[in-house]
């Protein structure tokens, strides 16, 4: 079939009016410059992205200026845009999440190396934490709100706080459920690249496990492993609906970890719909701001992984 | 001496209890899923659309939604991001490869709600309204990244001499890339496809300020469409148990579609790669 398209091309070549989209070269010209095009979309998506949450949240920066960032009160009736609480609470809530993720995937990657191993038990183990990260973040929430809320009202009972079942703790755990699976297989792949010949001479020098891996691999996968920590970091800062659903939504100053809060995430998505003008203006503020912290996390992982991959 | 030994046998026993811990809440959530999820599991579910507290209603509009929408988004998306990847592929060592390479790696890392905000900016602000279409965009750009990279190492993976073989037999790089390249990388490119499906089939936060939710069945793009996700999160956060009961049923069908997906994307990674 081929031969005889490329015939009918030569032949009609000189005498079709689209000669020009039959012969080989410009057909390659064309075809290159389509992908060039696709390519083009796909790199100014992040630059188009800053512009228009420049340009949308500029009425609120222009009126308040970037005070907004200190003050404590979100107050939007009144015209009081203090964002304090949430930022802190974003930020508390997904260093929280990490720090307690940290054992398990790095018990995850240690593991999944293991020669010893059944390969069975490995693909038991890859299977279920991409079914982890399969499931849609709304279920998260809707299983912490039924199922892990009740425990936490137990528990807020005992340390003597009104037992909401949601709050800062509540949304950690969900959290640090959902960001384990991302640190472990990038740790994982990272650990998988540190040279066999290290890990055997240190077991052949009479070094243990432990010793090994804490010592020998550990040191040597340190920036991918790192990175694999920016990323979920990354995650865990603009996760929305799980967090939306079980931290309470309350906009004051977060005052104990028992109680209810807001991240930047979850006040987006509570009040957007019902906001408008400054209001509207100032939520997307939020959003410029968590996509710049997002973004310098995600950049930093990227740059720390393709060094790793390029040695 | 001891001591090591004891370390050795609490470290090894230590990582194995980690993992185990790790997979613990995947079943935690699926027994919760099922136990909820199963008497809600009736024919009204998918036969009947939304409805008030009290008139047994469905969740047939927010399956229908998500069929739509989803598939709007794949339409979107896969065009120019395998076009992308092709090119990312071809010329890795042009400037616009890298840039597109590290901007395919960084929206797969920007926050969900802030791709609602910015097509809301882009599309419902002027249009005036909440659309399926402006959902689709939204859930377009968060397919993008798997897709350019299931392109990209797919290519990559093809030994060069077939690229070779076929410029030497006259063909232009149009036709090898279209004719020898694109059916050796197709299978690759479509676990991609797959995998990013299952990943925006269960997102919502794109979704409220865009698609918005509708109660009623609808066909038109143009107008606000409900989506399983969204279904989940106003039922789930209103006070009625029997709007509950309809969640964890549309939760129940929602993970179904997304662990098929998601299932089947990494048995055709395992095939492929093997």
């Amino acid at each position: 079939m081929i031969n005889k398209r490329s015939k009918n091309k030569s032949e009609g070549g000189s005498i079709s009016p689209f000669a020009i989209f039959r012969s080989t070269k410009s057909q390659d010209i064309v075809f290159v410059q389509i992908l060039k095009i696709s390519a083009l979309l796909v790199s100014i998506v992040i630059v188009a992205f800053l512009a228009t949450l420049l340009l949308s949240s500029w009425p609120f920066v222009k009126t308040f200026g970037l005070k907004a960032l200190v003050l404590r009160v979100w107050d939007p009736i009144n015209d009081n845009y203090g964002a304090l609480p949430f930022i802190v609470t974003t930020v508390l809530v997904s260093v929280l999440a990490l720090i307690l993720s940290v054992p398990f995937s790095l018990s995850v990657a240690f593991l999944t190396k293991e020669r010893y191993l059944p390969k069975r038990i490995k693909d038991l183990l890859t299977t279920s934490l991409n079914l982890i990260t399969a499931i849609p973040s709304v279920i998260y929430g809707f299983w912490g709100l039924f199922a892990l809320a009740p425990i936490m009202r137990i528990i807020q009972l005992k340390f003597g706080y009104p037992p909401y079942g949601v709050g800062i703790l509540t949304a950690v755990l969900v959290l640090t459920i959902m960001i384990i699976p991302l640190s472990a297989s990038i740790a994982s792949e990272v650990i998988k690249l540190v040279p066999e010949e290290l890990e055997e001479a240190s077991y052949a020098l009479g070094a243990n496990t432990y010793e090994t891996n804490l010592k020998v691999i550990l040191p040597i996968a340190r920036s991918g492993i790192l990175a694999g920590f920016l990323l979920s970091l990354g995650r865990a800062l603009g996760e929305t609906m799980a967090v939306t659903m079980v931290i309470g939504n309350f906009n004051n100053f977060p005052s104990n970890l028992l109680g209810p809060s807001n991240t930047i995430a979850s006040l987006i998505a509570n009040q957007f719909n019902e906001a408008s003008g400054i209001h509207q203006s100032g939520l997307i503020f939020l959003g410029l701001i968590l996509f710049l912290i997002t973004l310098i996390f995600n950049f930093t992982g990227n740059l720390l992984i393709l060094r790793r991959l390029q040695k | 001496m001891k001591a090591r030994r004891y370390m050795d046998k609490t470290f090894k026993a230590g990582i194995i209890i980690f993992s185990i811990l790790t997979i613990v809440p995947l079943f935690i959530i699926l027994i919760t899923l099922l136990k909820w999820g199963i008497n809600a599991l009736n024919l009204d579910l998918i036969t009947k659309v939304q409805r008030p507290v009290g008139e047994k209603g469905g969740a047939l509009n927010s399956l229908v939604g998500t069929l739509i929408i989803t598939t709007i988004s794949t339409i979107i998306a896969a065009p120019i991001s395998i076009l992308a990847g092709v090119y990312v592929a071809e010329f890795p060592d042009k400037l616009l490869s890298k840039i597109t390479a590290v901007s395919s790696r960084l929206i797969a890392g920007i926050p969900s709600i802030v791709i609602g905000i910015v097509v809301y900016a882009w599309c419902v602000k002027p249009m005036r309204g909440y659309s399926a279409l402006a959902g689709s965009i939204a859930l377009a750009l968060m397919m993008i990244p798997n897709i350019v990279t299931a392109t990209v190492e797919s290519i990559m993976m093809i030994p060069k001499d077939y690229r070779e073989a076929s410029r030497s037999l006259g063909a232009n790089f149009t036709r090898t890339t279209l004719k020898v390249i694109m059916p050796f990388a197709l299978p690759g490119i479509l676990t991609g496809l797959l995998s990013s499906f299952s990943r925006i089939a269960g997102e919502t936060a794109p979704l409220l300020f865009t698609s918005f939710g509708n109660p009623f069945l609808n066909f038109n793009i143009l107008k606000p469409m409900s989506a399983l996700p969204l279904l989940i999160y106003n039922y789930a956060t209103s006070p009625y148990k029997e709007w509950h009961q309809i969640a964890w049923g549309a939760s129940l069908i929602l993970i179904l579609i997304v662990f098929l997906v998601s299932i089947t994307s990494h048995l055709g990674v395992r095939k492929w790669k093997a």
